[in-house]
């Protein structure tokens, strides 16, 4: 056991899939020699050498594009992508190839790549480094997407979506990437991708989130407590496939459910959760699931961000307003 | 890259200089002899049959789609020479990253008729070519195979393996981001990959000359530091030279190459597309003048070993050819589950709870007759 923050604990199961299994190369801008902008590869080049652990040209399409050409050739390459903004020259790659070519070539091919990058606001970064665009990729046949939100769920996840034969987005929630501490193991250990995990039980309300939103649920739970509300956390850690059981069980049991997420509101990740309520409790609903997400505007600059970032008393509020409907 | 390292041909013919390789004329004279392949009397009456063989299936597969018999199609016809002299050098542990014209060399790294025939009916099995090694399917969205052979190219260098990756991209292509990427990552990682640029001096209707103010294509391997290099693309022993002298220079380790085929698409881009809405006849009767089967088989009856009987030859492959078409087009079995069943190695329950879903509507259906 070792106290690991995300970074590290990602850097952890990268280290051990690196050392026990020689078809895995990482590769991506500044991954190399500098070990990532967040250094979450820190020391893996110094470890494994340059054709394992190394600098890729400053090319997305490339990243994503050679990942697939690597991957139908005996290699397991894990990339890393340097923030969510700048996936979007990857992008055609990995909807017109990486997310089909299993299909296209009717199971000859499988493309076992992970594509990392981190995701989320509330840094008071740049343009391009705040947005959270998991809805795009969970709407593409053939990925499956998930996002941890402690240092444990990254490094049993990613392990496993390292030995996934699938091709796994995995979205590294930047905001807490050093703000939890947590023990590990330092063993090998793997946790299932597509399975939601229930943090907190409770009777009245159910609060779906994931990545970051699970600290700041936490907090908003604490409120609910105080005033005498049951609230059921579901960390949701898979965007697809969606784990519609354990949602639509836990709705059963409250009749209610906010979701929080820091993406646009639109066409989401929570638009999908309440037609997972729909179809599997509709009948036990007590009250129209709600949304508290991110406004269908640009993620803005620093200064906007306290309208924009999601805080424990605004999850409140919607609990509240939900439990009186 | 030094140039020292460069075969000669690479050097004498520089791309930026605009020269083009040319062994052979339009009448099938030798005008570069001392570049010309030794390749003794039986390969090269080879090389003709297997180009009178793409020539024939891929008129066939245009009349076949005519009937309605079978569904959008992408002719291949003038550019058999590229085709085939590819074939011919590929070797069996080779890797195949094609676009979608390019018959010949797929039916020479053992893809079969029926399977074309098949992907072209819109069955997907027909496209996976699941029996031919080191071959990816065919690929619709233009120029982001490029990328993948060289990740190809990056993992047989990373696995020490004797291979070289064969990638191929048309004119238009080109002007894609990810051709400059895909050429630039090879050129950085040194990755044993063949790219061949076939400029048919279209793309659809769009001239090379609304692509790029480069004097040609090949150029471009210029400012990613591999060799490149113009052939007559309608000239089998230049294409074959150029082939042979990659492969070695591949195999070597010293990196990726590219290849300019200077050729022209005598037919349509696709067989929804016309061209006589762009181009001029005299331009297409000047190329025809060209015609790759042509020229060769002038070649040979100049040099006094033409021994085929064509006419024989072709009724041989007409009937071979329709048999492949009828196997494939008698393949009617499209399953439901076949939508699911390639889309995840293990298919999540959304996908399962969508089809039963599926299912149960197609059982309604069923009672309500």
């Amino acid at each position: 056991m070792s106290i690991m923050t995300m970074v590290q604990a990602i850097n952890n199961a990268l280290d051990i899939k690196l050392s026990e299994d020689w078809s895995i190369v990482v590769y991506g801008e500044d991954v190399g020699f500098g070990g990532g902008v967040f250094r979450v590869t820190e020391g893996l080049q110094r470890k494994y050498g340059v054709e394992r652990v190394f600098d890729s040209p400053l090319a997305e399409s490339g990243i994503a594009g050679t990942a697939l050409g690597m991957a139908v050739s005996g290699l397991r390459p894990v990339v890393e992508l340097q923030f969510e903004g700048f996936t979007f020259p990857a992008f055609n790659q990995i909807i017109s190839n990486v997310s089909r070519l299993q299909n296209r070539s009717r199971g000859k091919f499988n493309v076992p790549v992970v594509i990392r990058f981190p995701y989320g606001g509330g840094i008071n970064a740049l343009e391009h480094h705040s947005d959270s665009p998991e809805a795009l990729f969970a709407h593409i046949p053939g990925l499956k997407v998930v996002i941890p939100s402690t240092p444990y769920d990254a490094k049993g996840m990613l392990i496993s979506a390292i030995e996934s034969n699938d091709p796994v987005i995995f979205m590294e929630p930047k905001r807490i990437y050093r703000a939890i501490r947590q023990e590990v193991s330092d063993e090998k250990f793997t946790l299932p991708l597509g399975k939601a995990k229930v943090v907190q039980e409770g009777t009245d309300i159910t609060l779906v989130a994931f990545g970051a939103m699970i600290r700041e649920c936490r907090k908003a739970v604490a409120m609910a407590e105080e005033a005498g509300i049951s609230v059921e956390l579901i960390d949701l850690r898979s965007v697809y496939p969606i784990d519609r059981e354990t949602v639509g069980r836990s709705i059963r049991k409250t009749g209610r459910m906010v979701i929080v997420a820091e993406a646009h509101e639109s066409f989401s990740v929570g638009s999908e959760l309440i037609a997972v309520a729909n179809e599997e409790a509709f009948l036990y609903l007590e009250a129209p699931p709600v949304r508290v997400m991110g406004f269908d505007t640009v993620v803005p600059l620093a200064q906007g961000e306290r309208y924009y970032v999601i805080s424990p008393d605004r999850i409140y509020y919607e609990i509240e307003k939900s439990i009186h409907f | 890259m030094a140039q020292n390292d460069l075969p000669s041909i690479f050097r004498d013919f520089d791309p930026l200089e605009d020269k083009m390789l040319r062994i052979i004329d339009n009448d099938g004279n030798i005008v570069s002899k001392d570049l010309m392949p030794v390749l003794d009397d039986r390969t090269i009456t080879d090389a003709y049959k297997q180009m009178l063989y793409e020539r024939i299936a891929d008129e066939m597969a245009i009349s076949f789609q005519r009937q309605g018999r079978m569904y959008t199609y992408t002719p291949n016809l003038g550019q058999e020479a590229i085709h085939i002299a590819a074939g011919m050098n590929i070797r069996d542990e080779d890797w195949l990253v094609p676009a979608f014209r390019e018959m010949g060399t797929l039916l020479a790294k053992g893809v079969t008729m029926k399977e074309i025939f098949l992907f072209y009916s819109g069955n997907e099995h027909g496209g996976s070519f699941k029996n031919a090694k080191h071959v990816l399917p065919i690929a619709i969205s233009i120029g982001t195979q490029l990328h993948h052979a060289t990740g190809i190219g990056y993992s047989v260098k990373y696995r020490k393996r004797d291979e070289v990756v064969f990638t191929f991209i048309g004119d238009g292509g080109t002007s894609e981001g990810d051709f400059s990427e895909a050429l630039n990552f090879a050129g950085v990682w040194k990755v044993p990959v063949v790219f061949t640029i076939q400029n048919n001096q279209y793309a659809i209707s769009v001239p090379v000359s609304s692509q790029t103010n480069s004097i040609n294509l090949a150029v471009k391997s210029v400012a990613f530091g591999i060799p490149g290099i113009k052939v007559d693309g309608n000239d089998f022993f230049a294409m074959y030279l150029a082939y042979k002298t990659a492969l070695e220079y591949a195999r070597s380790g010293r990196g990726a190459l590219l290849i300019e085929a200077f050729t022209y698409r005598l037919g349509a881009h696709t067989t929804s597309d016309d061209p006589t809405k762009y181009r001029e006849k005299v331009e297409e009767k000047r190329w025809r003048l060209a015609d790759p089967l042509i020229r060769l088989k002038r070649y040979m009856e100049n040099q006094g070993i033409w021994n085929i009987d064509e006419e024989r030859l072709k009724e041989e492959y007409k009937l071979q050819i329709d048999k492949e078409f009828i196997e494939a087009e008698n393949n009617k079995s499209y399953p439901l589950g076949d939508l699911f069943q390639y889309m995840y190695t293990d298919i999540p329950d959304e996908l399962k709870r969508q089809k039963q879903k599926y299912e149960q509507f197609l059982s309604w259906k069923e009672k309500r007759k």
